[in-house]
C-alpha cells in the first residue's frame, strides 16, 4: 500500500505543479486558432482543439489551478461546517439538538438554485472569471454540508454515549475537550467521506452553475467546463481525446483517496 | 374468363390493402415540451404552435415554399382599397372534426374572440392597427367580411394565423377544421393526433388527405436524445437540427439531412442605449455614439462566426430582414466588412486611443464592457467568445456573463442594469410590420432603448415616420420601398449589430416522400396533409 | 407524546419551508419576468397585463392566502404549465417516487453489499479497487451518464442508483470499517464466530443509527439528483417541474413543491431517527 500511496502522492503533486506552471508549458488557454476547430492531435496541439480552436492541452493545464485548488478548499469547507454543526448538535443534545436538526432538514429541502441565482444578480457584470469562480466555490462550500451534518450528529450522539466518552468523562474531561479530544477524532471516516465525494461534485456543480452566470466565465476553463463539452452526443463519439478531462478527474479523485486511505480495516 | 376475373379481383384487393396499409401508419417526431393550450388563438409557444399548426384550419395558408398566400377555407379573398376591409367566400360543405358544420358565423365567432382585448392574444394584437372596434358583417353562410379600425398592411397573410374555431360546438376549441384532431395527451410524454374524418381536402385524385393516419408528438427536451432516436428511426424527422448534429447525420446518411439555406432567424447584440440606465456616464456615452457602434461591427468577423459557431450553416447578417424574405430583403446591403483598421480609425474618431493593447476613452476610462446572453445556447455562448477575441485584438475587454433567461430579460425589460445582449430573433412571419414594434421607439420592445416618450435621436424619429407610413400604406410596392429605407437606416446606425442569420436545418427519414424542406417553420411538414411513407415502407407495416 | 412532538415539529418546519422558499422566489431576479415580453408583436396593454400577472402581494400576506387556499384543496395555477399545480403532482410525483424508490433501492443494495464484502474479506485491494469504482461514478456528470443510458437503451431511472451508490457507498464504508475494527469485535473473531453472526451482531448495530442516519438523509440525495436526472432523461416526475419552477419562476408551483420535499426530507430523517433509538446503547 505505501507503493500505491506515494505514486498517487506524486501524480497529485506532478498534476499540482503543471497546472502551476500551466504558463510556462504551453502558449495560452485563450487564443482561438481559427484555422484548426476541432483539429485531432499534432505536434503543435498535443490533445488537438476545441471547437472555437483553442489548445486543449493548455486548457486542461489550466483548468487544474482552478479545479484541483479550489475543488479541495470548498470540500474541505463544506466537511469542516458538518463536522462543527453536526458535531455540536450530537453533543448538546436536548432543546439546541432539535433546533440545530430542524435547520439542517430545512437546509435539505430549500431551493438554494434561487439563491445562487439572487447571488448572481447581486454581482457586478464585469467582475472578473477569478472572482466569479472563487465565489462559486465558497458557495458551494457553504450550501453542501448539509447532508453529511446530519450524518454526524446521529454518529456524534452515539459516540457522546459510549463507553469512552464515559470514560472520559468520569476522569474529569470537561465539555469542550471531550468533544475535541475525543469524539471529533473519531468523526474521521464521516468527514473524509464528505471531503471526498465533494471534491468531484463540486467540480461538476460548478460547471453546472454556468447556466446561472456562476462557475468561470469565458475564456478561463475548469475541469467541469471542459467536461460539459462531452454532455453532446456527436462530441462524445468523435474524438476519444475528448474523454482526458475526465480521465484526470477520475485519477486525480481515486489518487485524493489513496493518500488519505487509512487502515481501518482489521487484518 | 374465371382467371382474369381472379386476377382483377387479385389487384384490387392489393390496391385496397396498399391504400390501406399506406393510411394506417403514424408519423413521429418531437416537441421540446407540452403545449401550454390548446386554444389557438392564445398560442404563444413552439408546442402550442405545432398543435395549432397540424389541427387548426385557416382561411388561406402562405405557401412556404413560394411564400404565397393560397387560399384554403375561403375559396377567394378581397381587401378593400383603403385597407380596412377584407371579404371572403367560402368554402361550402365542409365540417368540423365532430360535426358541426362550417359557415361565416364560425369565422365571425373566432374574429370576435380574437380581437377580445383581455385576450392578450399576440395573434390579435398582429390586427390591431388603431383604437376601435372590428366589425365583422355575415353577408351569407358563405360570405362574410371584416373591418378593421384603420388600415392593416399585408392584411390577408396575418390570416395564416387565425384557425377558425367553432361557435356552435359543445366541444370548443378541441372541434377543429385540420387535417388532424387532438385524440390522446399524457401529459410530460406524448401527445396523439388523429385524422380529421371530416378534413375537407382531397388529392388530384378524389382521395381523402391526410395520407398518414396519425402523428405522435413526443416530449423531448433533450436534443441529444432526439437524434439519437431519428437515427434509430424512433422518429421521422426532426423540424430544426442543430449545426453539429446535421454535420453527424450528413457524414452517416446525406440522403437524411436538408440544408434549405438561410433562415428567417437572426442572431444579433445590441448595446443599452437607456439613458435611465444604472451604468456610469461613459459607457453611455460609448453605446450612443454610431461610430463607436460601427466601429465594433467592423471588428466582429461574421465570417468566422459562420464558419466556426455555426459550421458553416449560416450567413453573414445585414440588416432586420433576411435573405431568406425574397420579397422585403433590401438586396443593395451586404454585411458589415471585417475591418479591424476602420474599425480603429472610427473610435479614433471619437478621441478613443490604443496604450499597450488596450483602449481608451477620451477620459482615460479603459473599454470593458459585459455582454450578457442566455445560458444553454451553446451557439451564442461560442458567437460570444469570438466576439471577445475580436474584440481584444482592438484593444477592447469584453466579459461574457450567461445568464438565466428571466434573469436577463429583467435586465433588458426593467432594471436596464446590462451593458450590451447577444440575442436571436425567431422569426416566422414574412411581413415586416410583424416587427413593426421592434422600430417604434415608444414601444416596449425598441430593445436598446424601450418606451421612449420622443424619439431620442434623429434617425429614430425618421424609422418612427416610415414604419408608421408603411404599416398604413397598403400599395406593396411603396411598402417596400419605405421599409428599404428602414434597413438602410438600420445599417448605417446600426442599433442592433446583426450577426449572422442561420440556416434552416432539417433531418427527415427516408421512409417519408413528399417533403419539401422549406426556410419558414415549420420546415418539414408545413404540407402535412400531402407527406405519406414510400409504399414499400407502408406495406411492410 | 413524542410521536405528536414529532409531528408538529414536521408541520412547523414545512411551513417554514415554504415561506423560505416563497421568498427566495420572490426576492430572485427575473421574477415576474416572462420570455413573452420580449415577443413583437405583443402590444403594450398587453405585455403590461403578462407582466402584472404575477402576484404582488407582499410575500407572507401571499403565503397566508396560500395556505387558506391548500386546505380548500386547491394548489394554485402553475404559471409555467398553465395548469392547475394540483393535476401537474397528481400526474408527476408517482413517476418520482418510482424513480427514487428503484433508486434508492438499487443504490443501497450496491453500495451495502460492496461494503459488507470489503469489509468482511479485509482485502485492501478489494478496497481500492471499490473505492476507485465509487470514484469514478461520482467523476462522470448525470448528463454523460443519461446519455449512456439511451445510447444503450437502458432505463433512465437507474441513472439515480448510480449517483446514489457512490455516496451510500463512501459514507457506509466509513462506518462499517470503523465499526469492525472495534475491540469486540475482534474478542468475536478471536472466539470463533461466523462471520455473517460477527456482520449481523457485531458490526452492523454499532453502526446502525448513523446507517439510518444515512439512510434518512439519502433520500433527500435521491430527491435533489432526481432534479437534473429527470430533465436531462426527459422523465416527467417532480423534479423536471421544480427544475421549471425555479428557472421558470413559478410561484405557486415552486412554493409547493418546496413544501411537499420538505415533507418527504422531514419523514425520513424523523423515522430514522426514531427507528435508530433502540441501537443507541453501549456498543461493547
Amino acid at each position: 500500500m505505501i507503493w500505491a500511496r506515494n505514486l498517487a502522492l506524486s501524480f497529485l503533486v506532478v498534476t499540482a505543479v503543471a497546472g502551476l506552471f500551466a504558463g510556462s508549458l504551453t502558449s495560452g488557454y485563450a487564443h482561438q486558432f481559427r484555422d484548426l476547430p476541432s483539429a485531432s492531435p499534432s505536434r503543435q496541439h498535443p490533445l488537438g482543439t476545441d471547437d472555437l480552436g483553442r489548445d486543449r492541452w493548455a486548457r486542461i493545464l489550466y483548468g487544474t489551478r482552478v479545479s484541483l485548488f479550489l475543488a479541495p478548499a470548498a470540500a474541505l469547507l463544506s466537511s469542516l461546517f458538518a463536522g462543527l454543526i453536526g458535531g455540536i448538535a450530537g453533543f448538546a443534545g436536548g432543546w439546541t439538538a432539535r433546533v440545530v436538526i430542524a435547520i439542517v432538514d430545512l437546509f435539505l429541502s430549500l431551493p438554494w438554485l434561487l439563491l445562487l441565482i439572487t447571488v448572481r444578480a447581486l454581482m457586478p457584470l464585469n467582475v472578473s472569471p477569478v472572482t466569479s469562480v472563487l465565489i462559486t466555490f465558497v458557495l458551494l462550500g457553504c450550501l453542501g454540508w448539509a447532508a453529511a451534518a446530519r450524518v454526524v450528529y446521529a454518529d456524534t450522539r452515539s459516540l457522546s454515549q459510549s463507553d469512552f466518552a464515559l470514560l472520559a468523562r468520569a476522569s474529569g474531561a470537561g465539555g469542550f475537550r471531550l468533544l475535541w479530544r475525543h469524539v471529533l477524532p473519531n468523526l474521521r471516516p464521516i468527514l473524509f467521506a464528505q471531503f471526498w465525494i465533494s471534491v468531484p461534485v463540486f467540480i461538476l456543480t460548478e460547471a453546472n452553475l454556468g447556466i446561472l452566470g456562476l462557475g468561470v466565465a469565458e475564456p478561463l476553463p475548469s475541469w467541469g467546463s471542459l467536461l460539459r463539452e462531452l454532455e453532446s452526443y456527436s462530441s462524445l463519439t468523435a474524438e476519444p481525446w475528448r474523454l482526458l478531462p475526465l480521465v484526470l478527474l477520475i485519477a486525480v479523485v481515486s489518487c485524493f483517496q489513496i493518500v488519505l486511505h487509512k487502515e481501518e480495516l482489521p487484518v | 374468363m374465371k382467371k382474369t376475373l381472379l386476377v382483377r379481383l387479385t389487384c384490387i384487393l392489393f390496391l385496397a390493402t396498399l391504400a390501406r396499409a399506406q393510411s394506417a401508419n403514424e408519423l413521429r417526431f418531437c416537441l421540446k415540451s407540452d403545449p401550454k393550450t390548446l386554444n389557438p388563438l392564445l398560442v404563444t409557444d413552439d408546442s402550442s404552435e405545432t398543435i395549432r399548426y397540424l389541427t387548426g384550419g385557416v382561411l388561406l395558408r402562405v405557401n412556404r415554399l413560394t411564400q404565397e398566400a393560397e387560399p384554403e377555407l375561403a375559396t377567394s379573398w378581397k381587401v378593400s382599397p383603403d385597407g380596412k376591409t377584407i371579404s371572403f367566400k367560402l368554402r361550402s360543405g365542409i365540417f368540423f372534426s365532430d360535426g358541426t358544420s362550417f359557415s361565416a358565423e364560425d369565422v365571425a365567432y373566432t374574429m370576435q374572440q380574437l380581437m377580445d382585448p383581455s385576450l392578450h392574444s399576440p395573434t390579435g394584437d398582429a390586427f390591431r392597427s388603431g383604437e376601435g372596434k372590428v366589425i365583422t358583417t355575415v353577408t351569407s353562410p358563405d360570405r362574410l367580411s371584416i373591418t378593421f379600425p384603420a388600415p392593416v398592411a399585408g392584411l390577408d397573410k396575418l390570416f395564416d394565423q387565425v384557425a377558425i374555431m367553432s361557435a356552435k360546438s359543445p366541444q370548443k376549441e378541441k372541434a377543429v377544421l385540420g387535417p388532424y384532431y387532438v385524440a390522446d395527451w399524457k401529459a410530460g410524454a406524448y401527445l396523439l393526433l388523429q385524422r380529421n374524418p371530416n378534413y375537407w381536402r382531397q388529392d388530384s385524385s378524389g382521395r381523402k388527405l391526410p395520407y398518414i393516419d396519425s402523428v405522435r408528438l413526443d416530449i423531448q427536451q433533450n436534443r441529444d436524445t432526439e437524434m439519437l432516436r431519428f437515427m434509430r428511426g424512433e422518429i421521422h424527422l426532426i423540424n430544426s437540427v442543430d449545426p453539429e448534429s446535421f454535420d453527424k447525420l450528413a457524414a452517416q446518411n446525406p440522403g437524411m439531412v436538408h440544408d434549405a439555406g438561410v433562415s428567417l432567424d437572426a442572431e444579433f447584440m445590441w448595446f443599452n442605449q437607456v439613458a435611465k440606465s444604472p451604468l456610469p456616464d461613459y459607457k453611455k456615452e460609448w453605446f450612443r455614439s454610431t461610430n463607436f457602434r460601427r466601429a465594433i461591427s467592423e471588428a466582429i468577423n461574421r465570417d468566422d462566426l459562420v464558419r466556426i459557431a455555426f459550421r458553416g450553416h449560416a450567413h453573414p447578417g445585414v440588416g432586420p430582414i433576411s435573405p431568406a424574405n425574397k420579397f422585403w430583403f433590401n438586396s443593395d446591403l451586404k454585411p458589415h466588412p471585417f475591418d479591424p483598421k476602420s474599425a480603429m480609425q472610427r473610435l479614433q474618431q471619437d478621441g478613443f486611443k490604443l496604450q499597450n493593447g488596450k483602449l481608451y476613452d477620451r477620459g482615460g476610462h479603459s473599454v470593458e464592457f459585459s455582454i450578457i446572453t442566455n445560458s444553454g445556447n451553446s451557439y451564442r455562448e461560442r458567437m460570444a467568445t469570438m466576439i471577445q477575441q475580436d474584440l481584444g485584438e482592438i484593444g477592447v475587454t469584453v466579459n461574457v456573463v450567461l445568464l438565466d433567461f428571466p434573469s436577463l430579460i429583467e435586465r433588458i425589460t426593467s432594471t436596464f442594469n446590462y451593458e450590451a445582449c447577444l440575442l436571436g430573433l425567431l422569426n416566422n412571419e414574412l411581413d415586416p410590420d410583424s416587427q413593426m414594434n421592434v422600430w417604434l421607439s415608444s414601444s416596449d420592445t425598441h430593445q436598446w432603448n424601450p418606451s421612449q416618450k420622443t424619439p431620442e435621436t434623429a434617425w429614430e424619429t425618421e424609422i418612427d415616420k416610415l414604419v408608421r407610413t408603411e404599416a398604413s400604406t397598403l400599395d406593396p410596392k411603396k411598402r417596400k420601398q419605405l421599409f428599404d429605407k428602414v434597413q438602410q437606416i438600420a445599417w448605417e446606425q446600426e442599433p442592433f449589430i446583426y450577426l449572422v442569420n442561420r440556416n434552416a436545418l432539417s433531418a427527415v427519414s427516408g421512409q417519408l416522400q413528399s417533403v419539401h424542406p422549406a426556410v419558414v417553420r415549420p420546415q418539414v411538414y408545413w404540407n402535412i396533409d400531402e407527406l405519406s411513407f414510400r409504399p414499400e415502407v407502408a406495406s411492410a407495416k | 407524546m413524542v410521536i405528536w412532538k414529532h409531528a408538529a415539529r414536521i408541520v412547523a418546519t414545512i411551513l417554514l419551508g415554504g415561506l423560505i422558499g416563497a421568498t427566495l422566489l420572490r426576492l430572485a431576479p427575473g421574477f415576474g419576468a416572462d420570455e413573452e415580453q420580449l415577443d413583437p408583436r405583443l402590444s403594450h396593454a398587453s405585455i403590461l397585463a403578462r407582466s402584472q400577472n404575477q402576484t404582488n402581494d407582499n410575500v407572507t400576506v401571499f403565503y397566508f392566502h396560500h395556505l387558506r387556499r391548500i386546505a380548500g384543496g386547491d394548489l394554485g395555477m402553475s404559471r409555467a404549465f398553465e395548469r392547475p399545480v394540483s393535476e401537474l403532482l397528481r400526474e408527476r410525483f408517482p413517476e418520482t417516487m418510482k424513480s427514487v424508490c428503484l433508486g434508492l433501492l438499487l443504490g443501497w443494495a450496491a453500495a451495502l453489499a460492496m461494503t459488507v464484502s470489503v469489509v468482511m474479506v479485509r482485502s485492501w485491494a478489494l478496497d481500492l479497487c471499490t473505492s476507485i469504482f465509487s470514484g469514478v461514478l461520482l467523476c462522470i456528470p448525470a448528463a454523460l451518464l443519461a446519455l449512456l443510458f439511451v445510447l444503450t437503451r437502458a432505463p433512465a431511472r437507474l441513472v439515480l442508483a448510480l449517483i446514489i451508490f457512490p455516496k451510500v457507498f463512501r459514507y457506509a464504508r466509513g462506518l462499517l470499517a470503523r465499526s469492525a475494527s472495534m475491540p469486540h469485535v475482534l474478542m468475536a473473531r478471536a472466539k470463533g464466530l461466523g462471520q455473517i453472526r460477527i456482520l449481523l451482531w457485531h458490526v452492523l448495530p454499532p453502526a446502525a443509527p448513523q446507517l439510518l442516519a444515512l439512510a434518512g438523509v439519502s433520500v433527500s440525495i435521491a430527491l435533489t439528483a432526481a432534479i437534473p436526472v429527470e430533465a436531462l432523461c426527459d422523465l416527467p416526475g417532480i423534479g423536471q417541474l421544480a427544475w421549471k419552477a425555479a428557472l421558470g419562476r413559478d410561484l405557486y408551483l415552486l412554493v409547493n413543491l418546496t413544501m411537499i420535499v420538505t415533507t418527504v426530507t422531514l419523514l425520513a430523517n424523523t423515522a430514522a431517527d426514531i427507528l435508530g433509538q433502540p441501537f443507541k446503547v453501549s456498543h461493547a
